[in-house]
């Protein structure tokens, strides 16, 4: 239990998808102008990680391990994280046509999204049964969600600011980017043990 | 004041700024005589502009009506000289604009010859109804600078049985001083015309509230209000914008107005100290309002003091009368931190305005504004307890809903968070480009909404059209069948007949 | 070689499979957005934005291929209203608002033929045959659909004049 809840929060905060791992750049960059919009694609993101992860732990286990094909993994992984991608598309058509407008070209682009095949790859490598594959796809998800939360409030805010004009706009949003993975290195420790 | 008062009691908000209304407010009252041509707006007030009722050429007297009320909310206008209306047309408004706005214009005579007044010996007897009558004839509207027509307010007051009339001697705008010297040239009148408002709103009690920098005033106040238990003379403290009506209610009863309600909702209605003298002009006099008591002040005015004018007058004429050391490098109407900045003096008194302000270029010296630092001066002048730095940073970028998120509707131009603003920064200014551009987007919705209506009554229109003339052209088709078979069968008969 | 050829195309038939299944209970007929961005839109169908008439504009709104300063007769007010609909952000500062405009008939050239009456489509112009035109102020949305019938060239745009009640303050110059 205590195994599982320090996974959880090391994967979140410790190993940050974004942050620690510099996976997901795109979409932090992309749909973090406004809250509301990069927390629909925190949600979206984590529901595409959590059901492929679960669903690529099977093809390891059931198809690849079975008969040997681990070279086939990328590949595999990849075909079903773009079926859970357009699975997701065709919900958020359906749920919320404003949320749908406002991903716009980033949410069939989750599927490139290397978070999430980084993701599914890590998980993989680190030997884990489905559950903990799960929790762990989970807690990355959410760490990428938070982070994504937190800048998108951080560059409403930055729009406000008077930046010299030269630093105005995306050089501001990568200066406090760096800020922000600095702070989060804070969750890992300094010491270089 | 003691230092309990002074720490437990003075008010959280607001600015201290040095009130310079000495030694203006000491002069005696002098009278401006009668101007050779005075230039009287049709709109003094807010709402609808009143519609002229003379004609060019007329002989007017003093006091006569010139325009009557137009629309729900209105004011009469009416002769502030005797003499011979000259002309109709648009005059410089004292607005920051600089645009025109329709006025009549007078020729005076120098007879100042009076219409018939209708004195009434005792205001007491008549109904609230005959009261609020005679107030809304005068064209008597809120002095301190708001102009909403008082009649309006009584009944607003009489409809929702407000128990206390708040009495703003306030006057918390550095520089004036008329407040100050109608009480204390007139506090017998004021006195009396605070009772008549009390009985057409059919209030309990009346609280005068004055700030405690005119002792002269509160004395004076004090004396006339002896007799009346129920006028209380209450000093308070002498804090910008003290004169503001929430803030005054809610130094003067504790109770807070809500943001989106009238101060009526909340069991008091406010009232100007010059308002009720008015007031009390027109209902026991039976005078209307065509004169007022104006501030001339600022460091280019050679003689400062209090004026009394009869409205309509130029500003240049006051301020000659008045005499200028300098050429004044600002114009303001009103006080200097709420006031109307003009482009000239070639602009109308109305009867909003409190006072004049010629700034000499020392006093006019505007600094460079420069970023904010978020400091937070702003949010702890505010009295309305607004975060204007983010109001501001809002409007800068654009998002005029973030700043209504941050209750700009509830600002009320004040002039605090500028004032105390270490970088300069014109926030007030945001503010009212921002209300304005947000007035303007209702307007366009406004449009839209009739012109979507318009274009589907066309359609509509179009349709039943086509519709009738279809219909019409069936109808002629088979009338004229019906014809053409008539005619076969008459012609057949006449065969008949002939064989 | 042949294992992996079949489990590859196996997984893509299962997942084609899945996809289709799902295609079919969660199908978006029309676009629902498209209705509310109709009735943001004046509804004047004068066709300034290049669009016969507003249903078509909310249709290519809602599809992406018109901006959402498309209109010109709603301005500012309506940009705002769009984006926010469609949850895109947009400078409106460069958004060219001219202010709102009106039609105004110079009635020493108007011939009273009663052309630019006939594709008024707020009817805002009154006159009858051989009579001088007028436009109606509060009616008109200065979508400029009369200038090009008037075959004299009476007709023209001008912006609505300022008045005391319209005037707004200037945004204070940027520091």
């Amino acid at each position: 239990m205590k195994e599982t809840a320090l996974m959880m929060i090391g994967a979140a905060l410790v190993n940050n998808v974004i942050l620690a791992r510099f996976l997901g750049l795109c979409s932090f960059m992309g749909v973090t102008t406004r809250i509301d919009t990069a927390a629909g694609m925190g949600m979206a993101t984590t529901f595409v990680i959590t059901v492929s992860a679960m669903a690529d732990w099977a093809v390891q286990h059931y198809v690849l391990d079975a008969y040997g094909l681990g070279f086939l993994r990328t590949v595999t992984f990849i075909l079903v994280i773009a079926s859970a991608v357009q699975f997701t598309e065709m919900i958020i058509r359906k749920v919320s046509p404003t949320l749908f407008q406002m991903l716009g070209i980033y949410l069939p682009l989750i599927t490139t999204n290397c978070a999430v095949l980084g993701v599914a790859l890590l998980l993989v490598e680190g030997n884990m049964s489905l559950i903990g594959a799960t929790l762990f796809a989970f807690a990355s998800a959410a760490g990428y969600s938070l982070v994504m939360v937190i800048f998108a409030g951080l560059r409403e805010r930055l729009v406000l600011a008077q930046v010299p004009r030269l630093f105005a706009g995306p050089p501001i949003a990568f200066i406090v980017a760096g800020l922000l993975a600095m702070a989060f290195m804070g969750f890992s420790g300094i010491s270089t043990v | 004041m003691g230092y309990f008062e002074r720490i437990f009691k003075e008010p959280r908000w607001g600015v201290h700024p040095d009130d310079h209304k000495r030694p203006a407010a000491d002069a005696a009252l002098r009278l401006l005589p009668p101007p050779a041509r005075v230039y009287m707006p049709l709109s003094q007030h807010v709402g609808g502009a009143a519609r002229p009722i003379v004609l060019v050429g007329q002989q007017v007297h003093k006091g006569q009506l010139l325009a009557e009320a137009q629309g729900n909310i209105s004011a009469p206008i009416h002769a502030p000289v005797s003499g011979k209306v000259s002309s109709i047309g648009e005059v410089t408004a004292p607005h920051a604009s600089g645009l025109g706005f329709g006025a009549i214009v007078i020729d005076s005579d120098f007879a100042d010859r009076w219409i018939d007044t209708d004195p009434v010996a005792d205001p007491f007897s008549l109904s609230p109804e005959e009261i609020t009558r005679r107030t809304a004839a005068a064209g008597v509207v809120g002095l301190g600078g708001a102009t909403f027509p008082s009649a309006l307010k009584f009944s607003l007051g009489k409809r929702l049985a407000v128990g206390t009339l708040i009495v703003n001697g306030g006057e918390c705008e550095p520089y004036l001083s008329s407040d100050d010297r109608i009480m204390r040239d007139s506090a017998d009148q004021v006195v009396d015309g605070v009772r008549i408002v009390m009985h057409a709103i059919g209030a309990r009690v009346a609280l005068v509230g004055i700030e405690d920098n005119k002792p002269e005033a509160i004395a004076a106040m004090r004396k006339a209000a002896a007799a009346y238990p129920e006028v209380r003379i209450r000093p308070v403290p002498s804090r910008y914008p003290m004169g503001s009506d929430k803030q005054l209610i809610q130094a003067l009863t504790g109770k807070e107005v809500p943001a989106d309600a009238r101060a009526a909702e909340v069991g008091v209605l406010v009232h100007n100290v010059s308002t009720c003298a008015a007031v009390h002009q027109a209902v026991r006099l039976g005078r209307p309002l065509v004169e007022r008591i104006v501030t001339v002040n600022g460091g280019a005015v050679a003689r400062p003091g209090n004026i009394f004018v009869p409205l309509g007058t130029q500003v240049d004429e006051l301020l000659a009368f008045c005499g200028l050391n300098e050429a004044p490098s600002r114009l303001i109407l009103g006080g200097p931190m709420m006031g109307t900045l003009l482009a000239h003096g070639r602009v109308p008194l109305v009867k909003g305005v409190s006072g004049i302000i010629a700034f000499d270029a020392r006093e006019a010296a505007v600094p460079r504004a420069g970023p904010c630092v978020r400091c937070g001066s702003c949010t702890k002048a505010c009295p309305m307890g607004l975060l204007p730095l983010e109001m501001a940073a809002h409007i800068r970028s654009g998002d005029l809903a973030g700043a209504v998120d941050f209750s700009l509707t509830d600002c009320i131009a004040c002039g605090c968070c500028a004032y105390v603003c270490p970088s300069h920064i014109p926030l007030v200014q945001y503010f009212s480009h921002a209300k304005g551009e947000l007035a303007a987007r209702e307007r366009t919705r406004l449009r839209s909404e009739a012109a979507k209506r318009l274009a589907e009554a066309r359609l509509i229109r179009l349709e039943r059209e086509s519709r009738e003339k279809a219909e019409a052209a069936a109808r002629r088709q088979a009338e004229r069948k019906a014809a053409k078979a008539l005619a076969a069968a008459s012609a057949s008969q006449a065969q008949a007949v002939v064989t | 070689m042949l294992s992996a050829v079949g489990t590859l195309t196996t997984m893509g038939l299962v997942l084609g499979g899945l996809l289709g299944t799902a295609a079919r209970y969660l199908a978006v007929e029309e676009n629902p957005i498209e209705a509310e961005l109709q009735s943001l839109l004046p509804g004047s169908q004068c066709g300034q934005c290049g669009y016969v008439g507003c249903a078509q504009a909310a249709a290519a709104l809602a599809r992406g291929e018109a901006l959402v300063t498309l209109c010109p007769p709603g301005g500012k007010a309506i940009a705002e209203a769009l984006a926010a609909k469609l949850g895109i952000k947009v400078d409106l500062s460069a958004v060219a608002d001219d202010g709102p405009r009106l039609a105004v008939v110079a009635e020493e050239i108007c011939t009273g033929c009663c052309r630019c009456s006939k594709v008024c489509s707020t009817d805002a112009i009154v006159g009858a045959a051989k009579q001088i035109h007028n436009v109606i102020r509060e009616a008109c949305t200065g979508c400029g659909a009369c200038i090009e019938r008037c075959p004299t060239e009476a007709m023209s745009l001008v912006p609505l004049p300022v008045t005391l009640q319209h005037w707004i303050w200037p945004m204070p110059a940027n520091v």
